[in-house]
């Protein structure tokens, strides 16, 4: 394992930790009451800070350490109470953790742009200039010590240059309470000896008395000759620990050797070649790319612990069952039986565990709406109030990740069209504040997500109209009002008037239900004019693992995503129409429905050829229902999902594979896939019609 | 234990430098004796039925399950459009992988039965002849004489095409990833 | 081999210094603050501490306190991590009973000198 490779995967964990931490600053800023901080917040807000800034510093990104430094200066005066926390602080280090961030991510990339950093940093010297309201003679006379020190350090190098010569007489009077901090003189000795010869005499000894001695204290005191070039500050760096607690005086013992040289000259090579040190540390960090998508996961340890158990279980279930291996009879059936179950139930349970592993809580997607929520909110002039409940909800990583974009989209929305302007809503009878609500909760095999707004809901006529003006909707067409709001997800379809600086970015809803499909989901609104929207959206917990069901066509079976079923149905012939010979449409309730013949879009043999022999599984994909025809329906299961293109390719109308129990392959259909191919052969677009009463 | 790292060590270079020359596994088709490189058979096993892939050319039978991994099948009888015959108790699969556009996978193909494994000099084959276009001299790599009988190199990696046959939407996990990725960030 | 206990909430900071100090030869325990370390030492005896200022729970300051009142650790290396600011830091820390600091950002090659001259 060479050194490069673990310092570049220990930096990869300071960006990690860097970017966790950089999401405590930010709740907690949004968090802060102003003018009176919670002191725990204040302190977890520096406390990241202050990690960043020794993080950065150490692997050598000095852009991030430098400029968590001014952040870190500001937020301990605030915890200080020394600065009361105003809006306009708040908002500096909001935009300085937004910076941070920035920076962090493009560590990545090798090149870290300072630009907005250097920008930044001039706010946060300015506003540390100015005098804070509270404590304001504590920071002035910090800074004034701070200067005075500076002199300082100043007038000592320039003496340096005098001084420096063939050694140091030193006189160490250390304080009785040397030992207590565990520091030995001969320690300091041997480090003296390191830069030149050493002369040492003790003093104080023929006082001792010994009658009286504590061992734990420090009597003596010590005379010593060092016959070395060293700089004084590389001599009381020697003592610098024991500073507080001793006599020290140094006194240079004139330059006699002056072949040695300008004795001045070593002491700065030696002062950078400890920086230099650093140096291979920090190359080898940025020498690798890093990407926040990172193949790591963090796991609770009573998730690997409860796997641990269940493997355990496992174990104890094999040494059972392997009983049965030799002599069986069928007495033991019973004990087989009964063994067999538990290794069922073992492997469900592994099974369920392991997934668990990758299972994140929400709040990781949540956690950006406060942020969020604040500045849409304050960009429109609403006043919005957030809500969030159901945090806890964990759904897969990849999912997690995957979602987030949507949602922002859905609450964007939210507070762009739905929610109201306080006039507005007062206007209305209504609270000045809006309420959006983010809730997560788990309902079956799925993880759902609702976007709640109590605003100004859709407006179905406008809706209605502008889906005619695009011909979405025939003009004589007459829809519910769910497919009415439903509208909104179709494809060129947006209600904004104008398209607004926010939720305008030539994004419909229709892409955020596309990538909610894609991810194996669902989403639908529910709305009332003047009352406010519901968006709801349903996802698999995991992408590695389906519900589905089986349904049989001739000799093939197939699954479906029990996500995408609405219903099955039998229908009878007579309620099936056929337009042209070719399309046939059946009457599910107030709408027609397309019927997808799987045998003749697979081009396979059906066992029924007459449409009430089968059955029609209704499906949903992208706000299009379709009537599936199979011949029966088989068991329902969990499939672990296979690509077919890992050893193939990409086909139409199926989403991949799967290992049935008997461990032969079933495919995996893809119903929008399907309605795709289904539109491709019959030339058009099918869409439900409403029936006509 | 020298000589066969030896010998690993030549196998390798052959099959890096491109040079035809190594070991080749042969198997029996409608009468002529076909080889594939050694280096890229993974495993010889026998047919079992496959599931079969809607939309897909003839030869193509279908997907198997090899140890939890979905593998297409593929008759190279219909693939070379010879007349099919009913599977036999020789009938194999013979799994290899097969490289594409830095992709790896593993295709099973079904033979009549498994020949013989010969060890051919680079010097020994030759250039296939041009035919016309009569017979896919695309899989073909070269032709060699073992024993007064000819065997016909195949080019593994040419047998089957990958290309994916639509652009729609798909529901592959990578694609998913583009898709999503389209949102403008804010 | 003499060991060292690394007390830090940053696990970036923890997995540099353990590596720079594991390949420097010594066992490495690490914590991740004052609270946990407190936890550990009341059990275990090491070489020597090693420990970050500000951590949550316990910090730097709180955790000397508590260790040198361990009668095992009354005589044990206390180094505390500052940053170069951090003088009242230092000061406090003695004050608390460390032995001394280090001062942040960590080099490597610093890190192992100085804990090698305290456990020579």
């Amino acid at each position: 394992m060479s050194v490069d490779v673990n310092m570049a995967e220990i930096a990869q964990l300071f960006v990690e930790e860097s970017l966790e931490g950089l999401d405590t600053m930010e709740s907690g800023l949004l968090n802060l009451d102003l003018g009176a901080a919670d002191p725990e917040t204040m302190n977890a807000i520096f406390r990241a800070a202050h990690s960043i800034k020794g993080g950065g510093a150490t692997f050598g990104f000095t852009e991030i350490s430098e400029f968590a430094h001014h952040v870190e200066t500001l937020l301990d005066e605030m915890r200080r109470g020394e600065r009361p926390v105003t809006r306009d602080a708040v908002d500096l280090l909001l935009q300085s953790v937004d910076c941070i961030r920035d920076m962090t991510g493009s560590l990545a990339t090798g090149s870290v742009d300072t630009a907005r950093a250097k920008e930044l940093e001039v706010q946060l010297e300015t506003m540390l200039r100015q005098k804070p309201g509270v404590g304001a003679a504590a920071c002035g006379s910090g800074h004034a010590a701070g200067e005075a020190a500076a002199t300082t350090d100043e007038a000592r190098v320039a003496d340096e240059a005098d001084e420096a010569g063939a050694g140091w007489r030193i006189r160490f009077r250390p304080g009785p309470g040397i030992f207590k901090s565990r520091n030995d003189p001969l320690r300091m000795f041997r480090e003296l000896e390191a830069l030149g010869a050493l002369d040492v005499k003790a003093v104080g000894a023929e006082d001792l008395d010994f009658e009286s001695l504590d061992p734990e204290e420090c009597r003596l005191g010590w005379d010593l000759v060092l016959h070395a070039s060293a700089d004084r500050e590389t001599v009381e760096e020697v003592f610098a620990w024991v500073a507080d607690e001793c006599e020290l005086e140094l006194e240079p013992i004139p330059g006699i050797a002056a072949d040695d040289g300008p004795a001045s000259e070593k002491p700065p090579a030696q002062a950078e070649s400890l920086p230099a040190a650093a140096k291979p540390a920090a190359a080898a960090a940025k020498g690798t790319a890093f990407s926040q998508e990172t193949g790591s996961i963090r796991v609770n340890i009573d998730k690997v612990d409860a796997l641990i158990n269940l493997v355990g279980e496992l174990v104890i279930t094999q040494s059972m069952l392997s009983r049965y291996t030799g002599d069986f009879d069928f007495t033991q059936i019973e004990g087989l039986r009964e063994g067999l179950t538990q290794l069922s139930r073992n492997t469900r349970e592994l099974q369920e565990s392991v997934m668990a592993i990758r299972m994140l809580p929400i709040s990781f997607a949540f956690s950006r709406f406060p942020r969020l929520v604040r500045d849409t909110g304050n960009a429109l002039g609403k006043k919005v109030e957030l809500k969030l409940t159901g945090e806890n909800t964990e759904l897969d990583k990849t999912v997690l990740e995957k979602i987030g974009d949507p949602l922002v989209h859905l609450v964007r929305n939210s507070l762009d069209h739905g929610l109201e302007t306080p006039e507005e809503r007062v206007a209305a009878g209504k609270p000045e504040t809006g309420v959006l609500e983010l809730n997560a909760y788990h309902e079956g095999g799925n993880i759902v997500i609702e976007v709640i707004d109590d605003g100004a809901g859709i407006d179905k006529g406008k809706v209605l109209a502008k889906a005619r003006e695009r011909g979405l909707v025939a003009a004589d067409e007459q829809l519910s009002d769910d497919r009415v709001n439903n509208l909104i997800f179709m494809a060129g379809f947006s209600t904004a008037e104008e398209i607004s600086d926010l939720s305008g970015r030539g994004v419909g809803m229709d892409v955020v239900r596309r990538n909610i499909a894609d991810l194996g989901g669902h989403v639908s609104v529910q709305s009332e004019c003047g009352v406010g929207s519901k968006f709801t959206i349903r996802l698999p917990l995991t992408l590695a693992i389906l519900d589905g069901q089986l349904v049989r066509v001739g000799k093939e079976s197939y699954i479906v995503s029990l996500v995408s079923i609405v219903e099955t149905i039998q229908v009878c012939a007579d309620k099936v129409n056929q337009i042209a010979g070719e399309s046939e449409l059946f009457k599910l309730r107030d709408e027609y429905l397309p019927i997808l013949r799987l045998h003749e879009l697979f081009g396979i043999q059906a066992d029924s050829a007459r449409i009430d022999d089968g059955l029609l599984v209704v499906a949903e994909a992208n706000g299009q229902r379709v009537g599936i025809f199979v011949d029966d329906l088989k068991e329902q299961q969990q499939v672990v999902i296979k690509s077919l293109e890992a050893n193939y390719r990409q086909m139409r109308g199926i989403s991949g594979a799967t290992i049935l129990g008997d461990g032969t392959v079933a495919l995996i259909l893809d119903v929008p896939g399907l309605i795709q191919l289904y539109c491709d052969r019959n030339g058009g677009v099918p869409h439900h019609t409403a029936a006509v009463a | 234990m020298a000589a066969t790292r030896k010998h690993m060590e030549e196998l390798t270079q052959q099959a890096e430098s491109g040079d035809a020359g190594g070991q080749y596994l042969t198997f029996m088709l409608a009468g002529e004796e076909y080889g594939v490189e050694i280096l890229k058979v993974q495993e010889i096993k026998g047919w079992g039925t496959a599931t079969p892939i809607p939309n897909t050319p003839d030869y193509v039978l279908g997907v198997l399950n090899l140890r939890g991994a979905v593998v297409p099948i593929i008759d190279l009888r219909k693939r070379f459009s010879l007349d099919s015959v009913p599977y036999g108790a020789t009938t194999v699969v013979i799994v290899v992988k097969m490289s594409h556009e830095d992709q790896e996978r593993t295709v099973g193909l079904v033979v009549d039965a498994v020949a013989d494994v010969y060890r051919l000099e680079s010097g020994e084959i030759q250039a296939p002849p041009d035919m016309g276009g009569a017979v896919h001299t695309e899989f073909v790599r070269g032709l060699a004489t073992v024993e007064e009988k000819m065997v016909i190199l195949l080019e593994v990696d040419c047998l089957i095409d990958f290309k994916n046959m639509h652009s729609s939407p798909s529901r592959s996990p990578d694609a998913d990833k583009a898709q999503v990725e389209a949102i403008p960030e804010e | 081999m003499q060991s060292v206990l690394v007390v830090d909430d940053s696990a970036s900071i923890r997995s540099l210094i353990t590596y720079v100090l594991e390949q420097a030869g010594y066992a490495v325990v690490v914590a991740e603050d004052g609270e946990a370390a407190l936890e550990y030492a009341r059990t275990n005896a090491v070489d020597l501490v090693l420990t970050d200022v500000n951590m949550p729970k316990l910090d730097g300051i709180g955790l000397t306190k508590a260790l040198r009142e361990l009668p095992h650790y009354r005589f044990v290396p206390l180094l505390v991590l500052t940053t170069e600011s951090g003088t009242d830091k230092k000061m406090e820390g003695k004050a608390a009973g460390a032995t001394g600091w280090i001062v942040k950002p960590v080099d490597p090659v610093q890190l192992v000198g100085t804990i090698r001259k305290v456990l020579s």
